[in-house]
């Protein structure tokens, strides 16, 4: 293993493994009704960032591929997509696991969740669209400008609809945040590498795809992007 | 740059004046529409699911009105109008006119919705209308984007919708919300904040959808 290059993941090795193992066995405040379900704060929370930072860094390929048109770059932000949803995803399934733990429901009418859910469509519409677009470079440049706009109307609604009206999630209408609860900053110990760790991961299976995606064009016979294949 | 965005929008108004059907067939898309609620709901007792049934119906309408934007015009026609024109002039003329379609739309279909479903709820018309003449900035440039995309793609039809609904989302459900309240006749002063995020949202789209375009007329 090439340290000098690859030192990040195992930072995220190491992260996840401090995660799992004081994510569980730490020390978390005892309060009613939360009980042990605060260590989701781990698990739930850094899925978010995740999905964040792999749909930012799509964001971001999709217009340098609309700069130039070259298609190495529409693969990265098609694979950094991918990763975010499934982020995403997890995300999704982690917080309805909580919620039926804390609220007594998988799912409420809340903006919050809402704003989650309707990102999802909103992603898996932009796969629908690559799908229904032979032409290679027409796809790149339509799958770029939709994800352009998916991005900036995701930032509307998760980041600024929530705080307009009440909302049952913690940190929002008024619900404490876990910062609240973490008087001694012991739960911050074990979070911020948590996120860090997450994040980590999610670049990482977000490289691993787009090295699959160079080796099966090397196959189809498309050598154009073999320089993808050492990222 | 004004005068190509005149003239572009002389050219819509010139064919759809020749072409009747389409318009008149729009119009009849939504008279059936309240036609089929009225006949499966009777009546609707409840301001707030009389409200949220008349923007469904409205976007139908919007979806149909503009999911043909860059349909009707032949292939060899838009290159041609892509040697005249600027792709700015041609999205801003776009969003332009289907706003104003959207607006006709929406004052027929009120019109319609009420005379069909009987009594009108709303208590303050001017604030119903202002949102809705508001609302129909955003949702015409989100929808007339995603129609040059889709309109781009082999299934047209399916992802015209499945494109739009989700980013029309946050726009949808602020107008429903400033439409609730002009129902309920509550003071103006409480529906400033969200017409402020409906005006923020239109400009957000309104400058993606110009700056956007250009990538996604030329082949």
């Amino acid at each position: 293993m090439n340290l000098k290059k690859n030192w990040w993941k195992l930072l995220a090795c190491i992260l996840l493994f401090n995660t799992v193992t004081n994510g569980f066995l730490g020390q978390v405040p005892a309060r009613e009704i939360l009980n042990e379900t605060i260590r989701n704060l781990y698990f739930h929370v850094p899925m978010w960032f995740a999905m964040m930072t792999l749909l930012f860094i799509s964001v971001i390929y999709g217009i340098k591929h609309l700069n130039n048109g070259n298609m190495k770059y529409d693969v990265i932000a098609r694979e950094a997509a991918h990763t975010g949803v499934a982020m995403g995803v997890l995300g999704l399934i982690t917080g309805s696991l909580w919620a039926r733990y804390t609220w007594g429901t998988w799912w409420t009418q809340d903006t919050k969740l809402n704003g989650a859910a309707i990102t999802m469509l909103i992603y898996f519409a932009y796969f629908i669209l690559r799908g229904s677009v032979e032409d290679e470079q027409k796809r790149g440049r339509l799958a770029a400008v939709y994800s352009i706009f998916a991005f900036v109307m995701m930032i509307v609604f998760i980041m600024i609809l929530p705080r307009m009206e009440d909302s049952l999630h913690p940190g929002n209408g008024g619900n404490p945040g876990f910062n609240k609860y973490d008087l001694d900053s012991k739960m911050r110990m074990v979070f911020y590498p948590a996120v860090l760790g997450w994040v980590l991961l999610g670049v990482w299976i977000m490289t691993v795809r787009i090295r699959i995606a160079a080796i099966e064009d090397t196959i189809h016979g498309l050598s154009s992007r073999q320089d993808l294949k050492t990222l | 740059m004004l005068k190509e965005i005149r003239l572009l929008l002389y050219k819509e108004f010139l064919l759809e004046s020749r072409q009747k059907q389409s318009i008149n067939g729009l119009v009849l898309y939504l008279i059936s529409t309240v036609f089929v609620c009225k006949m499966c709901f009777r009546t609707i007792p409840q301001p707030a699911a009389w409200n949220a049934l008349f923007w469904i119906i409205m976007l139908f309408a919007s979806i149909n009105a503009t999911g043909k934007s860059f349909l009707q015009d032949s292939r060899s026609r838009f290159l041609y109008l892509y040697t005249l024109a600027s792709p700015q002039a041609i999205i801003i003329s776009k969003v332009i006119y289907n706003m104003l379609l959207m607006l006709l739309l929406s004052v027929i279909g009120f019109a319609v919705y009420v005379l069909l479903l009987g009594g009108n709820p709303v208590q303050n018309m001017s604030l119903f209308f202002a949102n809705v003449l508001l609302g129909t900035i955003g949702f015409s440039a989100i929808l007339t984007t995603m129609s040059a995309i889709s309109s781009r793609t082999s299934n047209s039809f399916t992802l015209m919708a499945v494109l739009s609904f989700p980013l029309l989302l946050p726009l949808l459900m602020t107008t429903i919300k400033i439409s609730k309240n002009a129902i309920d006749g509550l003071d103006p002063s409480v529906s400033y904040r969200f017409l402020l995020v409906v005006a923020g949202i239109n400009v957000i789209t309104g400058v993606l959808s110009y700056l956007l375009f250009p990538y996604l007329w030329k082949d």
